[in-house]
């Protein structure tokens, strides 16, 4: 057993020093949003700087107090506190209180609390847990699907709230599982399912549909050798889809043109099955896999998007997208606050001097916004500075990560990689109109104690676990 | 070990860089290369000046005009361009007390320095004028345009509703809402608000220094359009409405009409009333506060939400169930010596021929034989016990759409009231109650309460001879879900119950019809009368009614409370409502004459 001085030794002083500089920044901006001339000079804990800067030094002091026990710890104690936040998570379904809408909030005499915030840290100990134990390997089927669903699960309970923000976050979650070994193939199908939604949601069904259609024809034509059966494969598609598009004139009703192309689809894939069985060709059964798994895909997005989102949710996605402007509405807020970064220029208008992000103009200014109040007081060199830090932490937390020995250590620290990472480019990116308006926090910067807690006790449990990374396990 | 996946650290950091150059890029452009996000050194602000939309027109049945709009100006200021400035001038030019613009003006800080909050609201288009002139002594204050609500007709108070200051809760509630901002508070105003309003939009100008406006910032690449609110085109017909409020004047009581065909609502008069431009603008806020202490209620919507035992008028759905379930016959007859006597219950009844059969007694409205009726529903030996029974009668009522809101287009309809048996288990005990013990709902008393439209839509049914369309007061845009709903007594049922109402007053002199006074020459009209007991003092007069008989065009329902027998008040005023709506005028003068010189009110309070 090593000496508690040998610990603070080998603490990582440098993303302890990038922790302090954040935290001081955001409290300077939450100072910033909330000065108001006629109350400048007087301080108040009642007031929100004052009371960010009461939660400043209790985040010090759980720093402190997590630095302090064992790292062990941490380990043993993963699976019961899953299990208590799970408690917490279905309690304030439950017994929360509603506040703009979720149900995230337990409210206990003047003192807030939202259970969200702290599950992020102990799923990613949880997750460590799991993907450290013994003879695990994320080949296995078994073991992917088990380590999807402790992180889908408290995501879900959080989706319920609803709070889609913070249940987001958990899928940043998906970078560690590719970092321990998730075949690369997941990504891949990932990736193209992202790029079809986009596509889904900014062209008609029809349009998509047939550019996949498109596409399995070139893979028949560059696959199949025999030409010929390429070229028959093609007519018998041209001549059915013909057939029912003269149907569609006799008919009254007419037919559409999706279901004219979805039915040409479905018979000549019939036919081709046949036809495939005939001359034993095995290429087109995967083509017809990637054809009807896209179709599938392209209209649940539909179906998803345009049943079971909320309308601002579906107004948010669109407004990036750029398929609907609406600066009064969803867009709103985005343009106010690009219109508030944008007009700080290279240097910005100097502290307290913002005129844009005092207007109120942008609701959140001090939580999910904040990022304005920089990009308008600070201009680009400090909106440069403050990505600089958060890249610098970023990097630590990786080279943290990766100088680990054990991978329970290894696990969490890219989950804490993976959870800022996400924060970071979701919340910045929502503010310049690069990404939907999602509403997460800052990490360190934006006002709020829970979030500034369980941010706290992310980063110090990854100090503390890599304090003592030279003890044997 | 080497981890054979430590080379993804590469792809991972490789995915961060390139999204945080991606990022920078963006704020490089936004900030630096994108001169139309900068606003000048000189530190100027911008300004957004929200466009608020007419709101939409209303329109009755027949296409006439009745709710439009009118120009308003409210007076706002943002506290943290305040300068010095002559309070004087600016509340001589307004006509209010420094103390009431000081309240406004510490108001207005108190909410937000920055946000505009309004001082004075509803400023005529004269005051303006004047206004204008001096405004630009008065840095801070701007005057915003705005849209009053104005009646063609100072009818329909009920039915329209008002429009008033969104308050704080609905602001939390929905962003589209900003303090100040005007919101429909009752009746369509509120039920069709999201039609009416429109979209709000909104003018950014650049502003310097000295808040001057610059002219619109990006030349208006982010200013938005307001969208006008929709028109409405409702089902009531206005002269109609005119013409019962009119008969209702000094009656306290309500009138629904209903179009059986349709469900379109022709008329819905709720007395003592209001007229809806005393809520409009400035005068809101004193009339408001008498119309709320007024001991007569006003503002409460009797139509909607006043629930009434429906007295006699209920024999004719008792008579249709008895039909129904095989107990009671066009044919069957029973006597009656002044009422009925069984168990030592006693319920009177009025001198009339006996014994009668179905049509007479409707006709005659007689207690006894409904008595009768009531007891074989009840005590029908294919039911287990009186529960089973009364559950199954019960239904029945459930179909005439009795005792659940029937979804009226208007805000804070109520359901009403029909027992369940359970109701009755807890008053009597389990065992303890027979079908003599709940005879009184035989003639529609005791524990029954229906409102004035549950009534009209009942007579709907009996007018359709089995079915009633949900009843709404908006014809465009049409409502949704406007579908048949079949009461569970077949058609054929209809013919004898009708033929008594049409008796009841169509029926020669000296036989006993009961709303002979009803009748009008012209038109075959079919009705039923009831007389309601009160416990809290005169019997209420009801009347239900449909007319023509063989072609349906109107239902209606009218209650006068405390208004004595229900061929007093009721039914005269309904007489009037179908010939008013199927003529176009009124020809039985002395019967008008008699309905408009009655005051129920005054003598109420002697």
């Amino acid at each position: 057993m090593k000496s508690r001085t040998n610990i603070l030794a080998n603490i990582d002083w440098i993303i302890i020093i990038l922790y302090l500089l954040l935290v001081f920044l955001g409290w300077i901006n939450i100072y910033s949003v909330e000065y108001n001339e006629e109350t400048a000079g007087s301080f108040s804990f009642a007031s929100r700087h004052g009371r960010q800067l009461l939660w400043i030094i209790f985040a010090m002091i759980i720093a402190g107090i997590v630095v302090i026990i064992d790292s062990k710890f941490y380990m043993y104690l993963a699976w019961p506190l899953y299990i208590f936040m799970l408690f917490l998570l279905i309690s304030v379904l439950l017994i929360g209180k509603e506040i703009h809408g979720s149900r995230s909030w337990f409210v206990l005499g003047g003192f807030q609390f939202q259970p969200s915030e702290f599950a992020k840290f102990i799923t990613a100990l949880v997750l460590a847990k799991y993907l450290s134990s013994p003879n695990m390997s994320l080949k296995s089927f078994k073991s992917i699907i088990q380590s999807v669903a402790l992180i889908f699960i408290p995501a879900i309970f959080i989706l319920l709230q609803p709070d889609t923000g913070s249940s987001l976050v958990y899928a940043s979650l998906f970078i560690v599982l590719y970092r321990e070994g998730l075949p690369g193939i997941y990504v891949l199908i990932g990736f193209s399912l992202m790029i079809l939604f986009i596509l889904t949601l900014v062209f008609n069904k029809f349009v998509v549909v047939a550019g996949i259609t498109g596409i399995a024809f070139l893979l028949y034509f560059f696959l199949e050798p025999r030409k010929k059966l390429f070229l028959n494969g093609f007519i018998i598609f041209t001549l059915i889809a013909g057939g029912l598009a003269i149907l569609g004139l006799i008919l009254p009703g007419g037919l559409s043109n999706s279901v004219i192309l979805i039915l040409s689809l479905v018979i000549s894939g019939i036919i081709y099955s046949a036809l495939a069985y005939i001359h034993k060709l095995k290429h087109i059964v995967a083509i017809f896999l990637f054809v009807a798994g896209s179709i599938i895909f392209v209209f649940s997005v539909d179906y998803v998007f345009n049943n079971i989102l909320g309308d601002h949710q579906q107004k948010r996605i669109n407004v990036v997208l750029g398929i609907e402007s609406d600066p009064l509405g969803s867009g709103y807020n985005v343009n106010q606050s690009k219109i508030a970064i944008g007009s700080g220029g290279m240097w910005g208008k100097g502290f307290l001097r913002g005129t844009q992000t005092k207007f109120n103009f942008v609701p959140e200014q001090s939580t999910d916004f904040i990022f304005c109040t920089v990009g308008e007081e600070w201009g680009f060199a400090g909106s440069l500075v403050l990505i600089s830090l958060f890249l610098l932490l970023l990097f630590r937390v990786l080279f943290i990560a990766e100088r680990q020995k054990n991978k329970f250590n290894r696990v969490y620290a890219y989950s804490v990689f993976s959870i800022l990472f996400f924060h970071f480019v979701i919340n910045i990116g929502m503010t310049i109109g690069l990404v939907p308006v999602i509403g997460i926090p800052l990490p360190f910067i934006s006002y709020g104690g829970s979030s500034l807690w369980a941010f706290t006790i992310l980063i110090f449990i990854l100090v503390k676990i890599d304090a003592s990374r030279t003890e044997s396990l | 070990m080497k981890n054979p996946f430590e080379n993804r650290k590469y792809l991972i950091g490789g995915l961060l860089i390139l999204i945080s150059i991606l990022y920078v890029i963006k704020l490089l452009h936004l900030q630096i290369i994108d001169k139309s996000y900068r606003l000048s050194a000189n530190n100027n602000v911008l300004t957004f000046v929200p466009q608020f939309p007419a709101r939409g027109l209303i329109y009755d049945r027949n296409g006439e005009l009745i709710v439009y709009n009118e120009a308003a100006y409210d007076l706002m200021v943002i506290p943290s361009q305040l300068e010095d400035f002559d309070t004087l001038e600016l509340c001589n030019s307004l006509n209010i007390d420094i103390s009431y613009l000081e309240q406004k003006l510490k108001e207005a800080r108190n909410y937000s320095r920055y946000i505009p909050s309004s001082v004075v609201n509803q400023i005529s288009s004269v005051n303006y004028a004047r206004l204008q002139e001096k405004l630009y002594k008065f840095p801070g204050f701007y005057v915003q345009p705005r849209t009053l609500r104005k009646y063609s007709k100072d009818i329909a108070a009920h039915i329209l509703g008002y429009v008033g200051e969104v308050n704080k809760k609905t602001i939390s509630e929905d962003s589209y809402y900003k303090l100040g901002d005007y919101i429909g508070i009752n009746g369509i105003e509120k039920s069709y608000e999201k039609l009416l309003r429109g979209e709000k939009g909104v003018n950014i100008y650049l502003v310097d220094v000295y808040h001057r406006r610059k002219g619109p910032y990006q030349n208006g690449r982010f200013d938005t359009m307001a969208v006008a609110g929709s028109d409405l085109t409702t089902c009531f017909d206005s002269d109609l409405q005119e013409y019962g409020e009119m008969l209702m004047n000094n009656k306290i009581g309500s009138i629904v009409a209903i179009e059986p065909s349709s469900g379109e609502v022709l008329s819905l008069v709720s007395s003592p009333s209001y007229k809806p431009s005393l809520l409009v603008g400035r005068q809101r806020s004193i009339n408001y506060p008498k119309l709320i202490q007024d001991t007569l209620k006003p503002l409460f919507n009797r139509a909607l939400m006043a629930s009434y035992p429906p007295g006699s008028t209920f024999k004719t759905i008792n008579g249709l169930i008895g039909l129904q379930e095989g107990v009671l016959f066009p044919w069957t007859s029973y006597s009656c010596n002044l009422g009925y006597y069984s168990g030592g219950v006693h319920v009177s009844c009025h001198a009339h021929d006996s014994p009668l059969q179905l049509i007479g007694a409707v006709k005659n409205s007689c207690n006894a034989y409904f008595c009768n009726t009531y007891r074989s529903i009840l005590d029908d030996p294919k039911f287990n016990d009186i529960h089973d029974s009364f559950e199954n009668w019960r239904k029945h009522l459930i179909s005439f759409g009795l005792g659940q809101k029937l979804g009226l287009d208007l805000t804070n309809e109520l359901a009403g009231f029909i027992p369940k048996a359970a109701y009755f288990d807890r008053i009597y005990g389990e065992k303890g109650w027979s079908s003599l013990t709940v005879i009184s709902l035989s003639i529609g008393q005791g524990e029954l309460g229906l409102t004035p439209l549950q009534m009209a839509n009942m007579t709907s049914v009996i007018a359709n001879r089995g079915y009633y369309i949900s009843p709404h007061i908006i014809k465009e845009p049409q409502p949704a879900g406007l579908e048949r709903h079949y009461a569970d007594i077949d058609s054929a049922y209809y013919s004898t119950i009708i033929e008594g109402m049409d008796q009841a007053v169509n029926g020669m002199p000296g036989t006993g019809s009961t709303a002979r006074i009803a009748r009008i020459d012209s038109i075959r009209l079919c009705g039923k009368t009831g007389t309601a007991q009160n416990p809290h003092g005169k019997d209420h007069s009801l009347f239900i009614a449909f007319a023509p008989k063989d072609d349906p065009k109107i239902a209606i329902s009218v209650i006068v409370e405390n208004g004595g027998f229900g061929a007093t008040y009721a039914a005269p005023i309904a007489s009037l409502m179908i010939e008013k709506y199927l003529k176009g005028k009124v020809k039985r003068k002395w019967i008008e004459n008699y309905i408009l010189e009655a005051n129920l009110i005054d003598e109420k309070q002697d």
